[in-house]
């Protein structure tokens, strides 16, 4: 009886489409990913190809994961969780279709325009004018729709995942606007009305918020609202979830400042971010710790629900990730750590296994309660947890080591005082590393691999017993 | 129960009232940014030619961007160094090679001497670049020859054995449009790089021709040899 009710009370077709469109994404922005690893491994993959060389399909990859997969799990959950948390329809389900035409045309065009070359030379912030025109206007009505939906909510309070969802669309819209200010020169090709410090310091307000607010505060309201679900269990602690999230949403846009150390940008500003960064250990574990120990007293439950695992293993990951960060962003270790793989390992750390593991964990919820059915396979979601976790583990250990070998063999002096490496030399001796992250890779994308499968098989399997559902329903 | 407030009074109106979370958190993110993005653009040490003015090329009466010479000061990118750039940019080079040496022992004796703010004022956007897959590039102007730039942009094997960057051959095949370089320098200039008419006029002979492969070794051929900077100095605390 409940299930019909609930599909009869709230809009899940867009749910289902974007929820869709996130595991084809995640497949695409993995394959990327795992073919430019191996670019690295052995450039003969660049096949002297315009269109295929590494400088090009780089911001694909980190396009098709970040905006593509990212994107679509976040639309996807905060279409359903807003609706589900304050008991109301979208404010206008029509706006909702647009949002999700409008995005993944906006996908569609990076593909093409990305590797035409066709940049603004920004890192994640790479598409150029017209399509930034495009983005904004999606976010907005993405932002309008979720705002509103709010605003003609049942419940007496806003539900703590739609804070966070809230935060990271008023800051994204903020930082996408100001970081694409450029004059266009042609269709295709503009220049940032920025330049030299400012723009450096812009840039990273933009790339290090992308992933403050739009890969973790959208990604902790995803948290919020599929943790206690799943767990079925309260959240831990409603105080700490109120403290870590204003901490979080103040503290977060200083860090920035933390990727120019060193550099031209004034040392005020470095420091200043560097100290807001140590800080920022305790708003973020706060988040963690509210995840986690919502399965106190519950912790058998993940011996037998797989879907529950992703989610606790994001946490750890986020846990782990948010510590390494901070001190990454101490002078010391930035002075060895910047320029080098330790970055890349760090960010695939937050990447893969924070937000790949509670996105896919949030569409594995999803995928039976949207087509009213099972998943088609319990053992392939729990193949697909330990895929996705060998293969962080097996990327991040390859960065780790070449990361830091590189930074040492930079710096290293022999006993007369001359630089004991050239920089060809510290380039080959990566080679082991990257063919190791390569392989890490493939293994993170057969994961994606394996969840496409049983959720194409999930949905095949809901259509082929319709009946089945109605006599549920109405027994 | 709906009714009892939970925490602090404010919380509570927070949760009750999405406008006023609305406000609220527009008003809570603005302010890190704001801190630290403005004081950049008023804080004279910011930029190191506030200091020391010779840093930036000051062209007397008349003179074009034809009449400058290596280490006169930072001047605007010819048009065919712009285009240089602009391939530079489209090919994604930025990943892998940043163009921001810091001041460190290691990377004088690797690099040259560490880059000043200054330098990169004509860049928009900025190529600082984050990461060092290649090495750095911001002094790589003058170290190898043009012929060795050729090569190792067709095929970067033949000349450094352990490269993994991949070839570029399409470099010598296409060539530069007069039209949409003289509309490119009339966009710089709209951004604020001081170009004046007589260095745009004069672009169009200096381009007539060209291949992207020279306009990428004009390039890398003028980086960091713009200014020329003394060790002795302090330039930036």
């Amino acid at each position: 009886m409940e299930a019909t009710d609930v599909t009869q009370k709230y809009d899940f077709d867009v749910v289902r489409w974007f929820s869709v469109a996130t595991v084809v994404y995640l497949v695409f922005g993995t394959f990327v990913g795992v073919f430019i690893a191996a670019q690295l491994a052995w450039p003969v993959f660049n096949f002297d190809s315009p269109y295929l060389s590494f400088g090009r399909l780089r911001p694909l990859h980190t396009n098709a994961v970040i905006f593509a997969f990212g994107g679509c799990v976040l639309m996807a959950s905060a279409f359903y969780s807003v609706q589900r948390t304050c008991g109301v329809k979208l404010w206008s389900n029509k706006m909702a279709w647009f949002t999700f035409w409008g995005w993944n045309l906006i996908i569609v065009l990076a593909v093409i325009t990305l590797p035409l070359g066709l940049t603004q030379g920004k890192e994640y912030a790479e598409l150029e004018w017209p399509i930034d025109i495009l983005i904004a206007v999606v976010w907005v009505s993405f932002t309008i729709n979720f705002i509103m939906t709010i605003a003609t909510r049942k419940s007496s309070h806003i539900y703590v995942s739609n804070w966070f969802f809230l935060g990271m669309m008023v800051m994204i819209t903020y930082l996408h606007v100001v970081n694409s200010l450029a004059i266009p020169v042609e269709m295709f090709k503009s220049y940032s009305i920025f330049s030299s410090v400012q723009d450096a310091m812009i840039q990273w307000w933009w790339g290090h918020n992308a992933v403050g607010f739009y890969l973790t505060a959208g990604f902790l309201g995803i948290m919020y609202y599929f943790v206690p679900k799943q767990a079925d269990r309260p959240i831990f602690s409603y105080r700490l979830s109120v403290l870590h999230f204003w901490c979080l949403m103040f503290g977060y846009v200083w860090l920035g400042a933390h990727h120019l150390h060193y550099t031209a940008l004034p040392d005020w500003t470095g420091s200043l971010a560097a100290a807001i960064s140590l800080a920022m250990i305790v708003p973020s574990w706060g988040g963690a710790v509210n995840g986690m120990m919502t399965l106190s007293g519950a912790w058998d439950k993940l011996r037998t629900d797989y879907v529950l695992r992703f989610l606790i293993m994001s946490l750890a990951f986020y846990a782990m990730s948010t510590f390494e960060g901070p001190v990454m962003s101490l002078k010391v270790v930035n002075a060895l750590s910047h320029y080098t793989d330790w970055t890349i390992g760090h960010v695939h750390s937050g990447a893969l296994g924070w937000v790949g593991m509670v996105g896919a964990g949030a569409i594995y919820h999803l995928l039976p309660r949207l087509w009213k059915t099972e998943m088609y396979s319990a053992k392939l979601v729990n193949m697909h947890f330990w895929l996705a976790t060998i293969g962080i583990v097996i990327y991040i250990v390859a960065m780790w080591i070449s990361g830091i070998m590189q930074g040492l063999m930079w710096r290293d002096y022999d006993e007369f005082g001359t630089l004991t490496y050239t920089f060809a030399e510290s380039v080959s001796a990566m080679h082991p590393y990257y063919v190791m992250r390569t392989v890490g890779g493939f293994i993170y994308f057969s994961g994606a691999v394996v969840m496409l499968y049983n959720m194409v098989m999930t949905i095949r399997q809901a259509s082929r017993e319709p009946q089945m559902h109605t006599a549920t329903a109405q027994a | 129960m709906a009714d009892k407030i939970h925490s602090t009074k404010f919380q509570d109106k927070m949760e009750r009232n999405v406008w006023a979370l609305l406000l609220t958190l527009m008003l809570v993110l603005s302010v890190g940014g704001i801190v630290e993005i403005v004081p950049l653009y008023y804080l004279d040490d910011t930029m190191e030619h506030n200091a020391r003015p010779e840093i930036l090329w000051q062209p007397k009466e008349g003179e074009t961007l034809a009449d400058w010479k290596p280490g006169d000061g930072i001047r605007p990118y010819t048009g065919l160094e712009l285009w240089g750039r602009n391939v530079y940019i489209r090919e994604g080079c930025y990943l892998c090679h940043s163009q921001m040496i810091r001041p460190f022992r290691d990377e004088k004796e690797r690099y040259g001497h560490y880059s000043l703010a200054s330098e990169s004022i004509y860049d928009h956007p900025f190529q600082w670049g984050s990461k060092r897959t290649g090495p750095d590039l911001a002094r790589v102007g003058g170290k190898y020859s043009d012929e060795w730039h050729i090569k190792h942009l067709i095929a970067p094997r033949s000349v450094v054995p352990e490269s993994i960057m991949p070839n570029y051959p399409w470099f010598t095949e296409n060539m530069l449009d007069v039209a949409r370089v003289t509309a490119h320098l009339k966009g710089m200039q709209t951004v604020g790089v001081p170009y004046t008419d007589e260095d745009i006029a004069i672009t169009a002979a200096a381009v007539e021709g060209k291949t992207e492969m020279d306009a990428m070794v004009a390039y890398l051929q003028v980086l960091g040899t713009m200014a020329k900077l003394d060790h002795g100095v302090v330039y930036r605390e």
